[in-house]
């Protein structure tokens, strides 16, 4: 049985919750913890897809979700061997000590 | 329901050949670099021609999914002639480098597939997935010197920004998708020009934030700051195919998206103002790359600058939103990618491990010791700069009369004041080559395959500038 | 149907909550561990929005794999607390926090002034969240985009492959 929560409210949630991903991404400097950020992001996106399908009935937003899924895992797999890579080469995580070229 | 299957061929084919026959063959055959090579040159050149072939046979298959021919088969043909000579360019350089894995050519012909994608896309999941299978490929491509900080850095820096640009494009296709209640083009099409959504607020704020993330992938103001690190960073061949595929990507997958959300003179009351925004852009992205290029003094980095650039002059069709203003992109396109591939492969070529010989003053006499060469610069420097009878020059002046058509002459003129401040670098690249000794004596140079792509570029250079009407036939076809 | 309410309430403050946890630790695991409950609880989020079986791939996908993976690459590395939690240049960050945050009081300040009115599900809802209607769209008018996404995981693997490995030749 449908429920009588607005939309709204979901939709100012996945507002707050992209936000803090964002935040966490311009604010930190280990880049796993960026990496996190980035999936709250993606999940943020994610919320507001299944939300607004279950509202409009339109079941695109769920199919968008699995790409966004997908997508999330690939960016996982290169992103952490690119983490790796660079901790090979200099001992860090830290994406201020890697400034070369200025960031 | 329907797959029209002569007009996926294109799609199909190169899908079959990296993921069904390519993977295959690199798994049982180890170490054969130049299997792999011509392997893959091979599947480029096929799905090619059959992009060519499809050319005419325009409409939509796979459930409306994807486009065929028309603009999409055009800018198929485009990615593949310069995957190949990228490819053809990068063998000599990895064996230089000591670092030729035949990955290098798988990634760069997936790299190719997602920009098929992001250029036949109907619907917005198809875009979402074509550019992350481009930027995936980039992000390792740029990471392909394991051993060189610089390109672990590019690699990473690249990564990071580029996942966030991500988040806000997927971010904004969410709110177009609520907003109009649909992932496809046409149906978003029509909401938008009848200007029926429920919520225009939403609708608003999520065409602004997929101009964000698509602007981050032309390397438009203020979001180009990625552009000089990585493009620095990333081993040359790979800017060299990132600025003009990558960029030519991009730009395939902005017109048709915002002749979809920024129908020019409809409906939505945010047109006028995301006109204006985009136009603020371009006019602060082309001052922004020509004056920072001025400053640099690495060659590779007064690429990158200059190809930041070029996304402002570029966006100047977008904001006209008129036919001839996509048809002046496409046109442009097509020069930018050979100008400039043929500039970084000339760079690739004079450069020596450990990133030796990149600065202006490495370039001094050039024409002493490297007539041929210095040559062949010098006319992709003309051309990028703007000068006839080379293609640039005629790209541009579409570009100018396009935004002038529609009435936004202050950005011609800040295009012009633009053109004329790049002279002064592009020149000045020129000068030292043709007028200053050399210094110290001239390093021997092996091009290999690499003449065979400056040879191409040179010709379309001259060609594109000289019978402009060759491509311009092709865009009847369009639309 | 205060029942309903009650669940949003609980999920949504539980996922802000964790969500904020996950950005200011210190410590990558406390991190790690805190956006594995954040993705718990967008998937009870799901469920109250009667997505059942993207409730599902969530927890598997996003809390089974992928933070197994980042967990993983975190202990490998042997990561310690950060000692400053920020550093880059400040003046930057802080700016850049000011207008995210401008973002998100901006679209609650205009949701609240033009609410979009739609203050139940559409019926609907609860068929097309089924593994049933997900699988049968998805392997008909989505075909094209599933095969796609394969070769995007195809170039991802290759691409950490190459990265990752110690020696190549």
């Amino acid at each position: 049985m449908p429920t009588t929560i607005p939309l709204d409210w979901y939709l100012m949630l996945s507002a707050v919750l992209f936000v803090t991903g964002v935040i966490g991404v311009i604010t930190r400097r280990n880049a796993i913890i960026i990496f996190m950020s980035l999936e709250l992001m993606l999940n943020a996106v994610n919320l507001t897809m299944v939300s607004f399908s279950a509202y409009n009935g339109n079941i695109g937003g769920q199919m968008f979700v699995f790409f966004i899924m997908a997508v999330a895992a690939a960016e996982a797999a290169v992103g952490l061997a690119i983490v790796l890579a660079l901790f090979r080469n200099k001992q860090t995580v830290y994406v201020d000590e890697v400034n070369l070229m200025k960031w | 329901m329907g797959i029209d299957l002569f007009g996926s061929l294109p799609l199909v084919v190169i899908w079959l050949a990296l993921g069904g026959v390519g993977i295959v063959i690199q798994a049982f055959v180890r170490d054969n670099t130049r299997l792999v090579f011509g392997y893959y040159i091979s599947t480029l050149i096929a799905t090619g021609v059959l992009a060519a072939l499809t050319f005419g046979h325009t409409g939509l298959t796979f459930d409306g999914m994807v486009t065929m021919g028309g603009s999409g088969a055009f800018f198929d043909i485009l990615f593949c002639v310069t995957g190949i000579l990228t490819m053809l360019a990068a063998r000599p350089y990895l064996q230089r480098e000591d670092s030729e894995i035949d990955e290098f050519y798988t990634l760069l012909v997936s790299a190719v597939s997602g920009m098929m994608l992001m250029a036949h896309a109907n619907n917005l999941v198809v875009l979402f997935v074509g550019v992350e299978l481009m930027s995936i490929s980039f992000y390792v491509m740029a990471g392909f010197f394991r051993k060189s900080i610089r390109s672990i850095e590019a690699a990473l820096k690249y990564f990071l920004l580029g996942a966030f640009a991500t988040g806000f494009l997927v971010y904004g296709m969410a709110l177009v998708y609520g907003s109009t209640n649909a992932l496809d083009y046409a149906t978003i099409t029509s909401v938008v020009r009848a200007g029926t959504t429920p919520f225009p607020m939403l609708l608003a704020a999520g065409v602004t934030l997929m101009a964000v993330g698509l602007c981050f992938k032309i390397a438009a103001f203020p979001f180009h700051q990625w552009a000089p690190d990585v493009y620095q960073g990333s081993p040359t061949v790979v800017s060299a195919f990132m600025s003009t595929a990558g960029k030519a990507a991009a730009f395939s997958a902005f017109i048709p998206a915002f002749t979809m959300l920024m129908p020019v003179g409809a409906g939505a009351s945010y047109v006028m103002n995301m006109q204006l925004a985009l136009a603020v852009i371009a006019a602060v992205t082309m001052l922004v790359g020509n004056i920072s290029a001025v400053a640099q003094s690495n060659v590779k980095r007064m690429l990158a600058f200059s190809s930041v650039a070029h996304a402002g002059y570029l966006l100047m069709g977008i904001v006209s939103g008129t036919a001839a203003g996509h048809q002046a992109i496409v046109f442009y396109l097509t020069a930018y990618t050979f100008m400039q591939l043929g500039a970084f492969v000339i760079v690739s070529i004079l450069e020596r491990e450990n990133d030796g010989h990149l600065e202006f003053s490495d370039y001094a006499g050039l024409s002493k010791t490297h007539p041929v060469l210095a040559f062949l610069m010098a006319m992709f420097m003309f051309s990028l700069a703007g000068i006839p009878p080379f293609a640039g020059f005629f790209g541009k002046y579409m570009l100018f009369i396009a935004a002038i058509d529609s009435g936004f002459t202050w950005l011609t003129i800040i295009a012009v004041v633009s053109s004329v401040i790049s002279v002064y670098f592009y020149l000045g690249l020129v000068v030292k080559m043709y007028f200053s000794d050399p210094v110290g004596e001239g390093h021997a140079t092996n091009p290999g395959t690499a003449a065979l792509t400056l040879g191409v570029a040179a010709a379309f250079t001259v060609l594109l500038g000289v019978l402009p009407s060759v491509l311009q036939s092709m865009f009847t076809a369009f639309h | 149907m205060d029942m309903h309410v009650l669940l949003f309430a609980l999920f949504a403050v539980g996922a802000v909550a964790s969500a904020v946890l996950t950005v200011t630790r210190r410590n990558p695991v406390a991190s790690a561990m805190s956006l594995v409950a954040h993705f718990f609880m967008l998937s009870g989020l799901y469920l109250t929005l009667e997505a059942q079986f993207v409730a599902a791939v969530q927890v598997l996908v996003y809390a089974g794999a992928i933070m197994v993976l980042v967990v993983f690459v975190v202990m490998l590395l042997n990561l310690g607390n950060e000692h400053r939690l920020q550093e880059r240049s400040s003046l930057r960050s802080v700016m850049g926090t000011l207008i995210a945050a401008l973002f998100a009081v901006q679209v609650i300040i205009t949701l609240l002034a033009h609410p979009t009115g739609m203050n139940a599900m559409s019926p609907q809802a609860l068929t097309i969240g089924t593994t049933e209607s997900i699988g049968q769209t998805l392997f008909t008018t989505y075909l094209f985009p599933f095969e796609a996404v394969s070769l995007l995981l195809l170039a991802a693997l290759i691409g950490s492959v190459i990265l990752a490995k110690r020696h190549v030749k």
